[in-house]
């Protein structure tokens, strides 16, 4: 076998099949896919939630995690933002030609193992191989469905007046972590990827509030956006402190060093809660005993001034409104 | 002591503010020279914080803005040479020149990488012996030593391939040039912090000395910033002229030798276009002749091109701290920081960046 990935992997001829034979099919393995159909069959009832998002990240590999870790989560908390149960993924692969067959075994290994830990089955696949140059490494893209269970109303458009805040953890550890290795900083940065699948943590606080009225990843544009988007699709203001959002004295730091608010910065483990205030201290509570919720942390509250927009009270007592960023992140000079 | 928490602490904060509140009489304006100083206390609201006596005008420090639009087309030009390797600072090719940006350039299919330091650029010239690696190298005080110290190791190492735009500017000329035009009326200026870590305290006694205007050099945390206010308003009111240091922990009085050593040695003193400035005589940085060879300006014949900047953009008197960010017409509707008309809206510490990202409810 040869060490690289070829063009002819993805021929569809002998190659391919061994592609799939060895590296594929004892990874995924389940029932649904094992059939080798070329369209799943699923048994389903109820509402179902569908969603799918492309993963392109470079580096590939990076602390904390992976694409294929990444291209997992990303769709399973996708799904979760709606209350939904994720069941079933796509994998879509798009690798460039020569791309280490050891990198893509494991790439693939996270992706079991990510799968396995949510409890999602990969069902269907695809794999291409493009001329060197034409792909950066390899490109996923994961389609994922859910069932949503009956009582289940979750939309952004849910938050009300006098509703709390919730972050589940620290923010900016992705984005930084990955911004680090990515500039080639010549000194390491203790932190890691926070991604991670929620569905877990989400099933947790559904269990013990039925006041949970938004649910949302703040992904690329960080925090700041998705409470932004929040604000702007319930039509009401977002109060945040300043002091009460956590975040780890590393990413402080690079934000310090690179001129970057963490604000702004992507996460891929976390989820904004905006849920009744009654139902605050147990969520908190539940997602403190969380592997994914130990920083949480109620940073704000929902109110009917400021409609769509979010104000940031500093810790001296002034307050700030929150903008989207506008254009990438690039680093400062002095 | 983790240098930054200790300088945010809010309680402290609060008892400055107080304290700001019950020493300051008088009406009084001062200018934060440093775009680090404008982001700061916009993102910390600290203008809301101060009596309604005490305004706040944003100065020239910010050496992205202040590049002016014929430097910015240079680099566009020289980016456009075929085997040419531009190596910046991220900010930099964001910056509208004439007609085209870096960035453009890089879509169009230049070759232009960002950097953290001169010596990544130095390290792409030595792994590209075939192409021309040319640093533009923007930036005041704070940057130029470490500009120069690449053009020393260059030249100790017989590298052929490296060059330097040298756009670097000098704080204190630029300060006497704004005092000297008398478009302000200050009281007071928030001196440079760490251009100041560099220079030392002394290039900034003339601000009292010779015109009679308070001045403290100040760090970027918001305690930093609410102590110098502090001073500055008990000098005014107290009737004194004179620099004090309000960032002793990175300002010595003799600023930094070895560093100066270096800008210097590479480096005279020349005259430099400010955006919205002009010509400023003494106010520059170019290579030594000893180093011409490493002097983009003389190895590359930089073809001029007419020089246009939108009419409608106030950068420059926003640079000179006449007019701010919500006076132009063009703020938050055309020019934005996904769509920058002008450095000011580029560049992280630009004020127009701040004012847009930070600024308060009057400003929407």
């Amino acid at each position: 076998m040869n060490d690289k990935v070829l063009l002819a992997h993805g021929s569809g001829g002998r190659l391919s099949h061994d592609l799939i034979e060895k590296y594929f099919m004892p990874r995924l393995d389940n029932p649904i896919l094992n059939r080798l159909d070329d369209s799943a069959v699923l048994e389903m009832k109820g509402r179902i939630a569908f969603t799918t998002d492309s993963y392109i990240i470079k580096p590939v590999f990076f602390p904390g995690g992976d694409i294929g870790r990444l291209a997992v989560c990303g769709t399973i908390n996708d799904l979760s933002t709606s209350g939904a149960v994720p069941k079933y993924l796509s994998l879509g692969l798009i690798i460039e030609e020569g791309l280490p067959i050891a990198d893509l075994e494991d790439i693939m290994a996270s992706v079991s193992e990510t799968a396995k830990e949510a409890g999602v089955f990969v069902v269907t696949g695809d794999t291409k191989v493009v001329d060197h140059g034409s792909a950066d490494g390899i490109f996923i893209n994961t389609s994922g469905i859910g069932i949503i269970p009956e009582d289940i109303d979750i939309s952004g458009a849910n938050a009300k007046d006098g509703d709390k805040v919730i972050i589940s953890g620290t923010i900016g550890d992705h984005g930084i972590t990955v911004m680090a290795q990515r500039e080639g900083l010549k000194f390491t940065v203790p932190v890691e990827s926070d991604c991670a699948p929620l569905n877990g943590l989400v099933s947790d606080i559904l269990k013990v509030s039925a006041n949970i009225h938004c649910l949302r990843d703040p992904t690329r544009g960080g925090l700041a956006t998705t409470l932004i988007e929040l604000a702007s699709q319930s039509g009401v203001g977002i109060q945040i402190y300043e002091d009460k959002i956590p975040v780890r004295d590393a990413v402080r730091g690079m934000c310090e060093i690179l001129g970057f608010d963490p604000l702004y910065i992507a996460n891929e483990g976390k989820m904004v809660i905006i849920a009744g205030p009654e139902d605050a201290d147990i969520i908190i509570d539940i997602l403190r005993k969380n592997r994914y919720g130990g920083d949480a942390a109620v940073i704000g509250e929902v109110t009917s001034q400021q409609k769509g927009r979010v104000v940031l009270k500093t810790g001296l007592g002034s307050s700030r409104i929150v903008d989207m960023p506008a254009g990438d992140l690039l680093p400062r000079i002095c | 002591m983790k240098y930054v928490e200790e300088y945010r602490d809010t309680e402290l904060g609060r008892n400055l503010i107080k304290r700001i509140a019950s020493v300051s009489k008088r009406p009084a304006r001062f200018m934060e020279f440093c775009g680090g100083h404008t982001v700061s206390i916009m993102k910390h609201g600290i203008r809301q914080l101060l009596p309604s006596n005490i305004e706040m005008l944003s100065g020239p420090g910010c050496p992205v803005c202040v590049t002016p639009v014929g430097d910015i087309d240079k680099a566009v030009f020289l980016a456009g040479k075929p085997g040419a390797i531009i190596s910046t600072f991220g900010d930099m090719i964001r910056v509208p020149g004439s007609v085209s940006t870096l960035q453009k350039a890089k879509g169009e299919g230049a070759d232009v990488r960002i950097v953290y330091s001169t010596q990544d650029a130095l390290e792409i010239a030595r792994q590209n012996p075939a192409k021309s690696v040319i640093f533009v190298g923007v930036g005041f005080e704070t940057t130029a030593p470490t500009v120069a110290a690449s053009v020393r190791q260059a030249f100790k190492e017989g590298l052929t391939n490296y060059y330097v735009l040298s756009l670097h500017k000098l704080t204190p000329p630029i300060i006497r040039a704004l005092l000297t035009a008398q478009e302000l009326d200050l009281d007071g200026i928030i001196c440079p912090g760490h251009v100041s870590a560099v220079t030392g305290a002394r290039p900034y006694e003339f601000i009292g000395n010779e015109y009679n205007i308070s001045a403290v050099i100040s760090g970027f945390e918001p305690l930093d910033i609410l102590l110098a206010v502090e001073m500055l308003i008990r000098q005014v009111e107290e009737g004194r002229h004179m620099l004090e240091n309000a960032y002793p922990r990175v300002v010595r009085y003799e600023g930094n030798r070895q560093a100066l050593d270096i800008m210097n040695e590479v480096f005279e003193v020349s005259p430099s276009n400010w955006r919205g400035i002009g010509v400023v005589d003494q106010s520059g940085l170019r290579l030594r002749d000893k180093y011409g060879a490493l002097d983009a300006e003389k190895a590359f014949d930089i073809e001029r091109v007419d020089v246009r900047e939108n009419p409608g953009c106030i950068c420059g008197e926003i640079l000179r701290g006449v007019k701010s960010p919500s006076d132009c017409r063009l703020f938050k509707n055309v020019c934005n920081p996904g769509n920058p008309v002008g450095p000011c809206m580029v560049s992280a510490e630009g004020s127009c960046s701040a004012h847009y990202l930070y600024g308060g409810e009057n400003e929407r």
